[in-house]
């Protein structure tokens, strides 16, 4: 077959649309959105580009700061927690006969379907103070209180607007980003090294420790990469479920855009969480390359 | 029959003593018997094959023994000691699986010395196991090397080494060759009898390759849809064939259906309608009475003899008048260096095999397409197979 980006009529043919698409609707509001952090409100709905680094110097004052390492730290427990808990379902899924299989894939995408919105709400009816959890926990509580434990009344606990509320929220929303390259990692695995494993003495754990998640460590790399980055500039999930006072980045975006009215520094701060994530892109290739690397000699 | 053929055998360490003993042993998957009333002993120090085609249930047994599969029904002794349900990490044998199955991760010599971690051995020792193990394969010097830097042939001798380091009851080979090319197979197969010899630990070959089963086993099971057909050494698979399926899987056989009409101790007499004749054996045929019976004559112990127009048909010496001689043409003819295979169709219209050693540098040119032909056997050659 000829090369279709040797012939070059076909190749344009076929790439002017996306060319167009992603030069008026990705490079361009890019290129503005990077021009105004230079810029400088001059009048309630003009900007003028100064050249200026004012907004990014603005970036480093402390309180924006700890948003920003907020962020990192909020969004990196969630990622953890998101590997502690999708490790055992990957594996789950990987060793399942192939019609279990199909349906814990279901399972764990369904979410993915349903708005982001519902879901949240979802949760904050499960979390509130008269929601399912506190709910049930009183319902125990009244159980002991009547089996004659002085336990007092149930003070119900406060779930929400709280910086673990983001967490749960965060990792309630990515744990699917982190099961399926768990999934795809292990799923590439030999099964007859599990057994070679088992077969010279080891047990079950010892070839987990040893064979599978040594092996599963690029999986555990995307994912971890690929959860930590949407985690980090999750804005419904913090926004909705974090107090008034637990800031995440996004949030911070918005508020600029909107209540502030100060396009030039959400654009700069826009801009400092791209750059941000594209370091953990860098990590993640550097990483990738070095593991590739080991493995083609 | 001469099953102490056994004693003619390549290793030297067979014992008189059975290692393993499996009992009525079933396995099914659903309703699927994989591996369906197994009997059989395996002797210390033997190198056994199991030969089938693919499905037979071959790899399902040698799991079994392995511990990676749960028996249904049945029992497997190691040794004497039951081990039905023992799992695979406390069962004092290895295997060296098809793939290999060697760590990506880990050195060569990290590969080796895996196993011996869960031993409680010092670590000097575990050294110089390993480095023992690597010398037996030839590998000392590749100690540090990864595995993705080596060959398959190399990898195969990894997977030799660590499961031999463990010192295990009985050693088991899933195909172990099939993933080798041609050349190096065969330097394998020489290799891995020398070796067994050399470690005298009973190994237990899967494969589906009756030539690899008969160059290197002492004995061979040959099994058919979970079912053993034949537990016997290669030359008596091959000669003394117990059924129709093994004459058939072993070699290549013509086989012909036909009716019993003499049977005496040192003689008989089988009517066989698709050759239009009689075949005579030398021996009595003894149990094979009703039922239906099947002549099965190996190519190459055929003779050809050269057929003019008004000549009468010859009698082979051994032989009553107007047995085991027909008469054909040759059709098709596959030179092969060492030998020739001649397609022969009789005059009524059966194709035949015949084989013929090319013992001089001109012996090829003995026969040539359309020669009309007599075929002739003896009376030793011909088997009586049943179903």
């Amino acid at each position: 077959m000829q090369n279709w980006f040797e012939n070059k009529r076909f190749f344009w043919a076929t790439m002017l649309a996306p060319t167009v698409w992603f030069l008026a609707f990705f490079v361009a509001p890019m290129a503005l959105v990077w021009a105004y952090s230079f810029g400088e409100n001059a009048g309630p709905v003009n900007i003028a580009i100064t050249g200026t680094f004012g907004n990014y110097a603005k970036a480093f004052r402390p309180e924006i700061i700890q948003v920003l390492s907020d962020s990192v730290v909020l969004a990196f427990i969630a990622t953890l927690i998101c590997l502690v808990l999708a490790f055992p379902v990957a594996i789950a899924m990987t060793f399942a006969d192939d019609k279990t299989k199909s349906w814990l894939l279901l399972l764990i995408m369904l979410p993915f379907w349903t708005n982001l919105l519902i879901r949240t709400y979802a949760l904050i009816a499960m979390m509130r103070t008269e929601g399912f959890i506190n709910f049930s926990f009183a319902f125990f509580h009244n159980i002991a209180v009547s089996l004659g434990f002085n336990l007092g009344d149930y003070v119900p606990m406060e779930l929400l607007y709280n910086k673990s509320a983001i967490v749960i929220g965060l990792v309630y929303v990515h744990l699917p980003f982190m099961v399926l390259p768990l999934y795809a990692a292990l799923d590439k695995l030999d099964r007859s090294l599990i057994e070679a494993s088992l077969d010279l003495g080891a047990g079950h754990m010892t070839t987990m420790w040893k064979i599978v998640v040594p092996l599963a460590l690029p999986g555990i790399a995307a994912g971890l990469v690929i959860t930590f980055i949407p985690a980090m500039g999750a804005y419904l999930t913090p926004d909705l479920l974090g107090g008034p006072n637990d800031l995440m980045i996004a949030t911070l975006i918005e508020r600029q855009f909107k209540r502030a009215n100060d396009w030039p520094f959400g654009s700069a701060l826009s801009f400092i969480l791209m750059y941000v994530t594209l370091i953990f892109f860098a990590l993640r290739t550097f990483f990738e390359a070095r593991g590739g690397k080991v493995s083609a000699h | 029959m001469p099953d102490n053929l056994a004693s003619q055998k390549k290793s030297s360490v067979v014992k008189d003593e059975t290692i393993i003993k499996i009992e009525n042993l079933t396995k099914r998957f659903g309703k699927v018997a994989a591996v369906d009333d197994i009997n059989l002993e395996i002797k210390r120090g033997e190198f056994f094959a199991l030969l089938g085609p693919s499905g037979c249930g071959k790899t399902t047994l040698l799991r079994m023994i392995a511990g990676f599969e749960v028996p249904t029904e049945g029992k497997i002794f190691l040794d004497g000691v039951d081990v039905s349900n023992i799992p695979p990490n406390k069962r004092p044998v290895n295997t060296v699986f098809q793939s290999y199955a060697v760590f990506p991760h880990l050195s060569v010599f990290d590969n080796v010395a895996y196993g011996l971690q869960f031993d409680n051995i010092s670590k000097s020792e575990q050294r110089d196991r390993v480095m023992a193990a690597l010398e037996d394969v030839k590998l000392e010097h590749l100690a540090e090397r990864k595995p993705d830097q080596m060959s398959g042939g190399q990898r195969q001798r990894v997977a030799l080494a660590r499961a031999l380091v463990k010192r295990p009851k009985v050693l088991l080979l899933d195909e172990p060759l099939s993933a080798l090319d041609a050349k190096l197979r065969e330097a394998m197969r020489f290799e891995l009898t020398e070796l067994q010899d050399r470690v005298g630990v009973t190994f237990i070959m899967v494969t589906h390759d009756q030539d690899e089963a008969l160059a290197m086993a002492c004995r061979c099971a040959v099994m058919d849809r979970g079912r053993l057909m034949q537990l016997a050494t290669p030359s008596t698979l091959y000669e003394f064939p117990a059924n129709k399926f093994v004459a058939d899987f072993i070699g290549s056989v013509n086989m012909f259906e036909g009716k019993l009409i003499l049977d005496e101790p040192d003689k008989a007499i089988v009517e066989v309608e698709e050759l239009g004749g009689k075949v005579f054996f030398d021996h009595g045929v003894l149990g094979a009475e009703g039922g239906q019976i099947f002549v099965g004559i190996r190519p190459e112990k055929i003779e050809l003899i050269k057929r003019t127009k008004d000549m009468k048909k010859p009698q082979m010496e051994d032989s009553p008048e107007d047995c085991n001689v027909f008469a054909g043409v040759i059709d098709n003819i596959s030179y092969l260096g060492s030998e020739s295979i001649y397609e022969i169709t009789l005059d009524n219209g059966r194709r035949m095999q015949v084989s013929r050693p090319n013992l001089s540098r001109w012996d090829q040119e003995d026969f040539t397409f359309n020669d009309e032909v007599w075929l002739g056997f003896h009376g030793d050659s011909p088997v009586l197979l049943q179903n």
